[in-house]
C-alpha cells in the first residue's frame, strides 16, 4: 500500500491537532472497535460582514496514517470557511487535496468529512437553528451506520470485556 | 530517515546471511545444470540438492528421503493439508486452531467450502492450544490435526510434543507449521508426521522451503509434471534456493546456542522497557515463547500509525492492526486470545534476528515512549500516566 507524499507530509506534521479551547461544537465520528475515531472541534464566529465562519478548528484522532492525514487536511480546508462553504466540503475534496488515497483507505476521508459535518450539525442544533436537509440526511445516515456497527461488534465487545 | 535503519521485523522476513549468499553464488553462475540431466552439469546439481536434503534431514533427525522441497512454507502447508485430503478422500474432518498462519487456515477453509468439516480450536489467553481439546476434537473420520509450532504474531509456543502423542495414539496424522520455530526452539520431529519450513525466516532466500513427510504418510501432489521430489512436487528444482536453505539451516543450528539466549535476553529487555510505558499490554506468553517475537498493545493509539512513526525514526516493525490489513479486520490471532478490539488495533510486533544488536534494542526503547506519547497526544483517548 502506497501513500502519497502529501499524505505522509500531513501525517508527519499534522495541522491543527489537539483539543480546541473554547470551542463552539464538536463532531464525534467513528468507533474504536473498527479502528478509527475522529473528534473535530470548531469555533464559529461572525466575520466583519456578519457571516458565520469557522474561525478556528482542531481535532483528535485515533487511527491510521490516512485517518491522521485526512483529519489534518479537513481542518485546513474548513478553517476560515463560512458554514455553507464548510458543509459543501466532501470526502472527495479531502482525498484529492491529499493527492489521492489507497482505495482501502477512502473511508478515512469519509470519516473526516463526516466529522466536519457532525460538528456543524451539533453547532446548529445547540443554537436551536434550522438544519439544512443535506446536513440532516448525513447525520441520520451516520447514526444508522453507527447502530449497525454496534450490532455487528456486540458479540466481540462482550467477549472482549475484560 | 535516520542513517542506520533498525530492522525489527524478522518474523516478516530476514536478511540473507553472508555465508548463505556465498553458498548460493556458484549455482547462479557456473553450476547451472538441471538436476534431472544425465550429464555432469546435471549430476553436480543433483549432488548439491541431495547434500542439502541430507543436512536438512539431520537438523530434525529424520531420513533425507522424508524431505520434500517446496517454494516455501505456504506451499508446504498446502501440500500437507490438501495433499493428504486428496489421498484420503474418505476422511472428511480436520482439526486446527484459530491462531494458525493463513496458509493453514485458508487451506482448511478451501476444503471446508468443498464439504469438509473443520474444527477450529480455541486457545487460552496466552495463545496456547490445550492438548486435551485436540483429543476431544478427534473423530473417526479425522484426516489431520494441524497445529503450528510457534505463533508468528505473538510468539507463543504450542505443546507440539503432547499433541503429537495424542495424534499418534489415535492414528491421526499430525502436521505442524514450523516456519517461525525451526532453528529457534527444539521441535520433537518424532511426534510429528508433517512439518513445514521456510528458508527466508531463517536468513535464507525467499521462494524455497521444505515439507517433512514421515515415511508411510501418503500425499497426492498438488502439481502435475515431471515427477520431481518423488512425484510429490513436480518442477525443476530451485537449486540455488535449496542450497541456500540448507546453508541457512546449518548456520542457524550451529549458532543456536549463542543466538537464542541472546534473542531471549533482548525479548526480556524489550518487555521490561516497554511495559514501563502506561497503558501497555503484552500479547502472548512471557515465558513459553519463541525467543525472537514479542507483541504489545498500546491503549489509545492505532498500530499502523505507530509503525509509520517508527519507520520515520528508522525503525522497522509491524502491527496486527485492522488498518494495516487488506480486509480491515484486526489480526485473527489477537482476536482469538481475546485482546479487546480497541487494544488489538494498537498492536506492535517486534521481532529480532541474529543480526540484531543490543544497541538497536536500546535505540528502540529510547524512541518508543516519545512515539507513543506523540500519537496519544493527538488521540481522543487519553491514557493516565
Amino acid at each position: 500500500m502506497m501513500y502519497t507524499e502529501k499524505v505522509i507530509e500531513h501525517f508527519r506534521n499534522p495541522r491543527n491537532m489537539g483539543k480546541l479551547e473554547g470551542y463552539s461544537a464538536v463532531g464525534k465520528v467513528g468507533n474504536i472497535v473498527c479502528g478509527d475515531v475522529m473528534w473535530l472541534y470548531i469555533k464559529v464566529e461572525e466575520d466583519a460582514e456578519g457571516r458565520e465562519v469557522i474561525s478556528d478548528i482542531s481535532w483528535e484522532t485515533f487511527g491510521c496514517t490516512a485517518a491522521i492525514a485526512t483529519s489534518s487536511m479537513v481542518s485546513e480546508l474548513a478553517k476560515g470557511k463560512t458554514l455553507p462553504e464548510a458543509i459543501a466540503i466532501t470526502n472527495q475534496d479531502v482525498a484529492s487535496e491529499l493527492g489521492g488515497l489507497p482505495p482501502v483507505k477512502m473511508h478515512c476521508s469519509a470519516l473526516a468529512a463526516d466529522a466536519l459535518n457532525e460538528a456543524i450539525y451539533e453547532y446548529l442544533k445547540g443554537h436551536g437553528r434550522e438544519i439544512p436537509p443535506v446536513l440532516k440526511r448525513r447525520h441520520e445516515r451516520l447514526e444508522a451506520e453507527m447502530k449497525k456497527l454496534e450490532e455487528r461488534y456486540r458479540a466481540f465487545l462482550e467477549e472482549a470485556g475484560s | 530517515m535516520d542513517p542506520d535503519p533498525i530492522y525489527l521485523d524478522n518474523s516478516a522476513t530476514t536478511p540473507l546471511a553472508g555465508e548463505v549468499i556465498a553458498s548460493m553464488e556458484p549455482y547462479f553462475s557456473d553450476e547451472y545444470g538441471n538436476a534431472s540431466s544425465l550429464h555432469r552439469f546435471g549430476r553436480r546439481a543433483h549432488a548439491a540438492i541431495e547434500e542439502a536434503r541430507a543436512s536438512l534431514a539431520e537438523t530434525i533427525g529424520v531420513e533425507p528421503s522424508e524431505i520434500v522441497f517446496t517454494s516455501g512454507a505456504t506451499e508446504a502447508d498446502n501440500l500437507a493439508i490438501k495433499g493428504l485430503a486428496f489421498a484420503h478422500p474418505e476422511k472428511r474432518h480436520i482439526v486446527t486452531s484459530r491462531i494458525e498462519h493463513h496458509a493453514v487456515l485458508h487451506a482448511c477453509r478451501w476444503l471446508e467450502e468443498r464439504g469438509y468439516e473443520v474444527t477450529y480450536l480455541d486457545v487460552d489467553r496466552a495463545g496456547r492450544v490445550e492438548p486435551e481439546a485436540v483429543k476431544e476434537a478427534i473423530r473417526d473420520d479425522t484426516l489431520l490435526v494441524s497445529i503450528m509450532a510457534g505463533n508468528n504474531e505473538i510468539g507463543t509456543i504450542e505443546p507440539i510434543g503432547e499433541i503429537g502423542e495424542i495424534c499418534k495414539e489415535r492414528g491421526v496424522p499430525f502436521h505442524t507449521d514450523a516456519g517461525q520455530a525451526y532453528g529457534k526452539v527444539d521441535i520433537p520431529a518424532g511426534s510429528v508426521d508433517l512439518l513445514s519450513v521456510s528458508a527466508h525466516k531463517l536468513n535464507g532466500p525467499k521462494g524455497v522451503g521444505f515439507l517433512y513427510v514421515r515415511k508411510g504418510i501418503r500425499l497426492s501432489p498438488l502439481l502435475s509434471g515431471g515427477g520431481h521430489e518423488r512425484g510429490l512436487r513436480s518442477g525443476t528444482e530451485n537449486v540455488p534456493g535449496i542450497v541456500g536453505l540448507a546453508a541457512a539451516a546449518r548456520l542457524a543450528f550451529s549458532e543456536r546456542e549463542t543466538v537464542v539466549p541472546r534473542l531471549r535476553g533482548f525479548r526480556e529487555r524489550l518487555i521490561e522497557g516497554v511495559m514501563r510505558i502506561p497503558g501497555v499490554r503484552l500479547n502472548g506468553d512471557r515465558k513459553e515463547s519463541l525467543p525472537h517475537i514479542v507483541n504489545f498493545s498500546f491503549a489509545g493509539i492505532e498500530g499502523e500509525s505507530l509503525v509509520m512513526r517508527l519507520d520515520e525514526r528508522g525503525i522497522a516493525a509491524s502491527t496486527g492492526s485492522a488498518c494495516s490489513s487488506p480486509n480491515l479486520e484486526p489480526s485473527h490471532v489477537l482476536v482469538a486470545i481475546r485482546v479487546p478490539l480497541s487494544m488489538a488495533h494498537g498492536s506492535l510486533r517486534i521481532s529480532t534476528g541474529r543480526q540484531t544488536t543490543e544497541e538497536e534494542v536500546d535505540r528502540f526503547l529510547e524512541v518508543i515512549p516519545s512515539v507513543v506519547e506523540e500519537l496519544r497526544a493527538i488521540s481522543p483517548f487519553k491514557v493516565e500516566g
